[in-house]
């Protein structure tokens, strides 16, 4: 890079500094207070040298950066140290041996991580598993189906609310003929499924027409009614309040203490898990999970092709909606307590996000998105409150630079042994 | 009958100020196709630029007129560069993209915009002074019709009159409506499609500074989280009218005031919210054109 | 090829109106089995709207689309989805490419064989021998179709990723893979240099001769035209103008006009 150059850089980086530091100046050095019906302002201004020079680093990044994206396409792939890291590690993986190894080494992690690192990180290893299940089955409505559904929550309300109301009604009936209430997990597990299925095959069905952010907003809409009907049927749902003292699951009748209870829940999660991406994967890669994607990529050609685009987008929205159930089972369970207030809009775009971060349409990606956006918060509490303002810029950063996600899909490569020379002639052959 | 002219006076109110929200998602959606998810965070900063510079100009002891001026004027232009500068940043590098991840930057913007004032100011409830005057004339009706609900409405048909002006008669409102039809052909014949949409953006924002200043007056308080419910309502107007039109915008917003306010009067107020949410359901799956909107085929 | 023949596809008095555009207007006009036909005309004269109503992407205002095929009685298919008719053996490209960018060559063709297979979501999860077969079985015929295109080099590409004409190609083999009998092609070869389009018009005669589709072209470049279609229909706003063999239309003084103008 030249001189001239730098300086055009550097007063462009200066000039952003100044109309940012102008733009945040009210609301970031200015604070208002209102003390008895006046309104006090009190000035920060320690604040601005911190930034004005924060700015001006990043506005230099940023411009860096969009230079960068843009020509990024024009040179082939450099052998870095870390793609050679990269490679090296994929070829190890390739070997069936190796592979199976650390198959193990992480199911042994997986196993073991109630007893190494006690109650507190099994609980939030929960909350995160549940996550990552809702993940993987939104994945299936946007990164497969590609239809933008806003109100994913809801259908993860009905799972919590199928076990919650089961509770309510059936459990004085259980106690009274002597039957432990735990039994209900396993009741309100499947059919919290299925009638999530069939929330989602309802809500599918007007929705047909739509596409794009009209379906966006319009399952958001949905899925807000869902909340308020929650919430204003009290004697039904309970209302603000909810539901509380739901049973844990049953275990041949032991009675667990907390604790225990807890490392339990965690190995029905991760059965539960396990079962998901095994049938995730196995509908990716099938006839099914093939139309789902033709479906994203161009409904008009779709539909010329021969595939029933209703039919498909009944699919889509019925399987997206049985994992969520299943997963609202599973927070019920855990939390033994819930309320509408856990299934708002804001529940639903953590699911997007975690897709969209980890990668749309890759398995691994909503895993791995699931996972970064509920447990770093966890562990990094002093940024805790920071933790929405951090996602919204990763997110935008992410769909800007690099909208194939952290963990971008692997597509599935096909082999063939060639029988004869003379078949890849056409008109030869048959 | 008092009962039921009270509730349509106070659901106009409420629709003029859906409109000046609306006006943005609809001219904006008009020409770059996206749901400006963010829309209701700018129309949330324009109350507390208001807030803030108005607090700061009393304690300097100004007068009345003199801060609601200022105040106004300083949430305009700070509406209008933030409109702006999101539009720079986290829109335009998605121009080309698909129209789901400029939806998805949308949301994100959003988010950054509330948790931002939420940290940097706060995350409680402030009541918003009272600047606007009281009308000693309006005594008489004063039953109907509150001397803020009288200056919303005369505040908003007087910027209907100037917007269409600007958009019918101006270089850049002619350029607005034909890169509306034809992004390409516009380019092709010399519109600099960046400036009309920065123009937009700006236009859009300032509508929802003015509309901001305004209901945070109508209820007297403000909070971080009001552009969302807001900015979500004046969509819904926007698609009932028919999105992309501007006479749509208008009359979506006024059907859904008074929808909002003879709702809450005479079924129920628990549900104030779901009737937008109602409306919505009912407009996208019957005439997801709207009710001015163009019957768009789309193109094979 | 003789007259007696009913048509495979019979179009009667189709209209077509957008607003107060009349975008076809009476249009009436028919394929034979195993002939290569051609639709001609001026930007704008209604070609696509035809594929669009015949493919039941629009809903024709008025008149009727009928196909007869092999032992099939004939049957009326105006205003159907567009699955449906393409389940009944009409199959499509578009004039701009749109194919499944984001997915591999090969799964590109998978998906038009997507009703030659019966694997539900159940037998996907559970994944039994069955439709373990009825898997390898489309990889392989996705496969044979691919080599007949001269495109199995491209197999686990991205189809974003193809050049141009290879694009135009895997839309064809897509399309080939629903069995049609009936091939509407959209300006095929639009966007072609001359050596490609040589080639597109070798492998359309063996899509007709060998694979025994009939084939409808809708097409601007006028050389190609002439050298493979058997009979050509000439389409002005919206109206047809002309009928008849290449010869034939390159006399026709209505067409000459059409396309030079006054």
């Amino acid at each position: 890079m030249n001189r001239k150059n730098q300086k055009s850089e550097l007063i462009a980086s200066l000039v952003s500094t100044i109309w940012f530091v102008i733009l945040l100046f009210p609301f970031l050095v200015m604070k208002v207070n209102v003390t008895g019906g006046k309104a006090v302002v009190i000035f920060r201004w320690s604040y601005l040298p911190v930034i004005a020079i924060s700015i001006f680093v990043l506005s230099f990044l940023w411009r860096r950066a969009l230079e960068w994206n843009q020509h990024r396409g024009d040179k082939t792939p450099v052998r870095t140290p870390l793609s050679g890291i990269r490679d090296f590690i994929i070829t190890a993986l390739r070997r069936k041996p190796i592979k199976l190894g650390v198959m193990a080494l992480l199911l042994l992690i997986v196993l073991a991580y109630p007893y190494v690192l006690g109650m507190y990180h099994t609980n939030i290893m929960i909350t995160a598993l549940i996550y990552v299940m809702l993940a993987l089955g939104l994945n299936i409505v946007v990164g497969l189906g590609g239809l933008l559904n806003l109100g994913y929550a809801a259908f993860f309300a009905v799972g919590a609310y199928t076990y919650g109301l089961l509770w309510k009604y059936a459990g004085p009936a259980f106690i009274s003929a002597g039957i432990d209430t735990g039994w209900l997990f396993w009741i309100a597990l499947p059919s919290a499924g299925v009638i999530a299925v069939i929330f989602g095959i309802l809500l599918s069905l007007p929705v047909l027409r739509l596409r794009g952010d009209y379906l966006a907003i319009i399952t958001l809409a949905f899925g807000e009614m869902f909340r308020m009907v929650l919430q204003n049927s009290g004697p039904v749902t309970g209302g603000a309040t909810g539901i509380s003292l739901i049973p844990r699951p049953w275990l041949f009748g032991i009675r667990l203490p907390p604790r225990q209870a807890a490392t339990y829940i965690y190995y029905i999660a991760i059965i539960l898990v396990i079962f998901t991406i095994f049938v995730v994967r196995r509908i990716e890669d099938s006839r099914v999970g093939r139309a789902l994607e033709a479906m994203r990529e161009d409904e008009v050609a779709c539909e010329a092709m021969g595939v029933d685009l209703v039919r498909n987008k009944m699919a889509t929205f019925a399987l997206g909606a049985f994992w969520a159930g299943i997963a609202g089972v599973l927070l019920a369970a855990q939390t033994t307590y819930i309320n509408p207030d856990s299934f708002t809009l804001w529940e639903s775009i953590m699911v997007l996000m975690a897709i969209v971060i980890g990668g749309t349409g890759s398995i691994p990606g909503a895993i791995g998105g699931a996972l970064i956006l509920k447990l770093l918060p966890e562990y990094f509490r002093p940024l805790a409150q920071y933790r929405m303002l951090i996602y919204g810029i990763a997110m935008i950063i992410i769909i800007i630079f690099k909208p194939d996600g952290l963990i971008p899909r692997n597509r599935k490569r096909y082999t063939f042994v060639e029988k004869s020379a003379s078949d890849s002639v056409p008109g030869v052959q048959k | 009958m008092d009962y039921f002219i009270k509730l349509l006076l106070s659901g106009t109110a409420k629709g003029s100020i859906y409109a000046l929200i609306a006006l943005g998602y609809t001219m904006v959606y008009g020409i770059v196709k996206l749901i400006n998810f963010a829309h209701g965070e700018v129309y949330m900063i324009g109350g507390f630029t208001a807030l803030i510079v108005g607090g700061f100009l009393s304690t300097l002891g100004m007068s009345i007129p003199v801060v609601l001026l200022f105040s106004i004027l300083a949430s305009i232009i700070y509406s209008s560069a933030f409109g702006f500068t999101i539009e720079r940043l986290a829109y335009r590098p998605l121009r080309n993209k698909s129209r789901l991840s400029a939806l998805i930057s949308a949301i994100g913007i959003s988010m950054i915009l509330q948790n931002f004032i939420m940290l940097a100011q706060t995350e409680k409830y402030l009541p918003f002074p009272s600047y606007l005057p009281d009308l000693p004339f309006l005594q008489p009706v004063r039953e109907y019709i509150n001397s803020t609900q009288f200056i919303i409405l005369i505040t908003t048909s007087f910027i209907m009159i100037i917007l269409t002006i600007i958009i019918k008669f101006t270089r850049i409102g002619k350029a607005m409506r034909a890169t509306s039809q034809d992004k390409q052909m516009a380019q092709l014949v010399g519109v600099n499609i960046n400036q009309v949409i920065s123009v937009t953006f700006v236009i859009g924002s300032s509508l929802a500074a003015i509309g901001g200043v305004l209901i945070c007056s109508y209820m007297g308080q403000i909070n971080y989280y009001i552009g969302f419910v807001a900015g979500i309502k004046a969509f819904v107007a926007a698609v009932l009218g028919g999105i992309g039109s501007i006479p749509g915008a208008v009359l979506g917003s006024f059907i859904l005031g008074w929808t909002e306010s003879l709702g809450t009067g005479f079924i129920s107020s628990d549900y104030e919210d779901a009737y937008a949410f109602i409306i919505l359901i009912l407009i996208l799956i019957l005439k997801p054109d709207g009710i001015l909107g163009k019957n768009q085929k789309q193109k094979v | 090829m003789s007259e007696i023949v009913a048509p495979i596809l019979d179009i009667q008095n189709l209209s077509m109106v957008f607003g107060g555009l009349r975008a076809i207007d009476h249009v009436s006009l028919h394929i034979k089995s195993g002939e290569i036909c051609a639709l001609i005309g001026p930007n704008g004269a209604g070609k696509t709207t035809i594929f669009n109503c015949v493919t039941g992407v629009y809903k024709p205002t008025e008149g009727s689309i009928a196909i007869q095929h092999g032992e099939h009685p004939k049957e009326e298919i105006q205003g159907l989805k567009p699955n449906t008719i393409n389940l009944k053996g009409l199959a499509r490209t578009f004039q701009n490419i749109r194919l499944f960018s984001n997915m591999s060559v090969l799964e590109n063709v998978m998906i038009g064989r997507h009703n030659s297979l019966k694997a539900s979501i159940f037998n996907a999860i559970l994944r039994d021998r069955a439709t373990k077969e009825e898997e390898q079985r489309v990889i392989d015929e996705s496969h044979d179709i691919l080599k007949k295109m001269k495109l199995e080099m491209f197999i686990n590409e991205t189809a974003r990723n193809l050049p141009y004409g290879a694009q135009r190609r895997l839309e064809i083999a897509r399309a080939l893979a629903t069995d049609p009998f009936l091939l509407l092609l959209d300006e095929p070869v639009a966007g072609m240099n001359p050596n490609e389009t040589k080639e597109l018009e070798e492998t359309i005669n063996i899509i007709r001769d060998k694979e025994k589709v009939t084939i409808l072209l809708i097409e601007h470049d006028m050389s190609l035209v002439m050298n493979v279609s058997e009979r050509i229909y000439v389409l002005d706003y919206g109206r047809l103008i002309a009928e008849g063999t290449p010869m034939e239309i390159k006399a026709n003084p209505e067409v000459i006009k059409a396309y030079l103008g006054e």
